[in-house]
């Protein structure tokens, strides 16, 4: 399979997905002694074409690693970044495509990919509990990381009333079940 | 009456006292093993919430508290990010001073795995024979950063201890210990034929599922996956040095994805780990070590640092992953910790399908998690619980190594 350059990828994603595709950025970092160039693909996507985006990506690598789903409280949304790598396996190839799916707090619900890569359930979980957002179809919609008696709708990471701030600050004052 | 009855086994949550206890739902039927459930986070500190009210330094001191053993990688993983976000360029000199740390990081590590994978089967002896290696290597460190196990060594822009010419005389006198010693570990561990029988065919994990788990270090290596964050996208100064990827084909010629792959990936990465050291010695420039010495000014310009970047390391155990956002405010907006035994959780499964319940320990560590010690079992048989000891398990496993060098 030829290697598709970072711009030429974008400009396949902007083709493909058009007005979809909300913004894109390669940021070159400058690495190692001798200040090699490493480009970093950067996409923001609406989420109705998410899943489709994806999709397109496994034509570029059969099985391209998500090394993890990321995600902060931007305000009005909630900004979900799928970290993937394709190319992986020969010296200084490796691409990084970071696509994110900002989601509206209104109604944060976005597809599951675990269905095309199995290796994103834990942190499609971890995003579900962490931020409050909706995995939709996820195959196993349980807790990960926060027990069971952690009250509902309170997401450590949120920055909004639906944070954790009012209840972590006075942890002296919670009452223990006994 | 030939109904099989399967019954479940619940394993952990493991010992309080280690990072990232895990807790398993075995379903059994007779020895084998026919279905896994993992359940995570029995520990589960907050720490990025925390480092979402700390400033970008002091971040640095918590995430080297996020693992003990990798208490290099993660900060070096942050810094990685937050270089990248403010634009700060690292002195040459700093950069192979990173490698050294690193790999030294990677030879405790791996050589600590070694010992617990031969505690593991039963082999007490040789536990004691890589720990005693290993206490070299930490000694190492003790000289080098002046601390065992917290090496509180990275700093953003550079490293806070440089390595002085009267240094390297004992440097290169604890490598050569390291590498003379190599010789008798990759003795015991790939020529024993009681190893062997316990490790070869022995948890599984295909090239296929490697990747469609998104497994990442030595986990997804063993299993043939050239993945290595060293060489796919260079960050220190691997870029100017001599490696490959180091897959079990390498030394068999062929890849079987199990458990004693994962022991030849281990062992020839002590090796190459060694090696790279050597290499930073000779090639290091001399130089300054800091971008910037003053805190003070440092911590000025990273308050004014604005925008978003993922710094990747090769932590011993894998990839590992953190994500920064910063907004031009004291505390970082986000930050996301991803480290390796994340993402080589669900490989489990695939692994320890279809093996027998003395398995167990031996596979579960293969994957070098940062936890192996299963505290306490408890088997349901027909809704009566009976509760297993670690060390009943650990004793399962023992008596079939014994059975084996009958």
């Amino acid at each position: 399979m030829k290697r598709l350059s970072p711009e030429e990828i974008v400009d396949q994603f902007k083709e493909k997905f058009g007005d979809n595709i909300k913004d894109s950025s390669i940021k070159t970092y400058h690495i190692g002694p001798k200040k090699i160039e490493l480009p970093d693909l950067w996409i923001t996507v609406d989420r109705s074409v998410f899943k489709e985006t994806v999709r397109y990506l496994i034509t570029l690598e059969k099985y391209p690693h998500l090394a993890v789903i990321s995600g902060y409280d931007a305000g009005d949304t909630i900004n979900l970044i799928y970290h993937f790598f394709i190319y992986f396996g020969e010296k200084r190839r490796e691409q990084s495509i970071n696509i994110v799916v900002p989601l509206p707090k209104s109604n944060p619900v976005v597809d599951t990919i675990s269905d095309i890569i199995p290796g994103a359930l834990i942190s499609e979980q971890e995003k579900q509990e962490m931020l409050g957002v909706k995995i939709k179809d996820i195959p196993k919609d349980s807790r990960v990381f926060i027990s069971e008696d952690f009250p509902e709708d309170k997401y450590p990471w949120r920055k909004d009333e639906k944070g954790v701030d009012d209840i972590a600050r006075n942890l002296h004052e919670v009452e223990k079940d006994e | 009456m030939n109904k099989t009855i399967t019954y479940q086994i619940p394993i952990g949550p493991i010992h309080p006292a280690l990072k990232e206890p895990v807790m398993f739902e075995f379903e059994i039927e007779g020895e084998k093993i026919k279905d896994v459930d993992v359940h995570l986070g029995q520990v589960h500190r907050g720490i990025e919430w925390a480092g979402m009210r700390r400033n970008s330094i002091q971040i640095l001191y918590l995430a080297e508290r996020i693992c003990g053993i990798c208490s290099y990688s993660h900060p070096a993983a942050f810094t990685l990010a937050v270089e990248r976000i403010a634009g700060i360029e690292v002195p040459e000199r700093a950069e192979y001073l990173r490698v050294i740390q690193a790999e030294l990081e990677r030879i405790c590590s791996h050589i600590l795995w070694a010992g617990v994978a031969a505690h593991e089967i039963g082999f007490d002896s040789v536990l004691f024979l890589t720990w005693q290696i290993r206490e070299k290597a930490l000694d190492l460190t003790e000289y080098l950063t002046g601390n065992r196990v917290t090496k509180a060594i990275m700093m953003i822009g550079g490293v806070r201890r440089d390595i002085t010419e009267d240094m390297l005389p004992t440097i290169r006198k604890s490598l050569d210990f390291l590498k003379e010693n190599f010789e008798k570990l990759r003795k015991v561990f790939l020529d024993d034929k009681t190893v062997q029988m316990r490790t070869k065919n022995c948890g599984i994990l295909t090239k296929e599922d490697a990747l469609k788990l998104c497994a990442v270090g030595p986990t997804t290596r063993a299993s043939g996956v050239k993945k290595d964050a060293r060489l796919d996208q260079p960050y220190f100064a691997y870029n100017e040095l001599d490696f490959d990827y180091v897959t079990p084909d390498v030394l068999t010629g062929e890849v079987n994805g199990d458990v004693y792959d994962r022991i030849i990936v281990r062992l020839l990465e002590v090796k190459q780990s060694i090696d790279l050291i050597e290499q930073c010695l000779d090639r290091m420039p001399s130089g300054e070590i800091l971008a910037e010495p003053k805190i003070q000014k440092l911590l000025i310009q990273l308050k004014k640092a604005e925008g978003e970047a993922i710094g990747i390391i090769e932590a011993p155990r894998g990839e590992d992953i953190h994500f920064v956002k910063l907004v031009g405010e004291e505390h970082p907006h986000s930050w996301k910790v991803r480290a390796p035994t994340y993402n080589n959780i669900l490989p489990w499964i695939p692994m320890l399908k279809g093996e027998q319940i003395a398995d167990i320990p031996i596979v579960a560590a293969s994957t070098d998690p940062c936890m192996s010690c299963t505290n306490r079992v408890a088997i349901v048989k027909n809704g009566h619980r009976d509760i297993l000891l670690a060390e009943d398990l650990h004793r399962l496993s023992v008596e079939k190594t014994r059975r084996l060098m009958k």
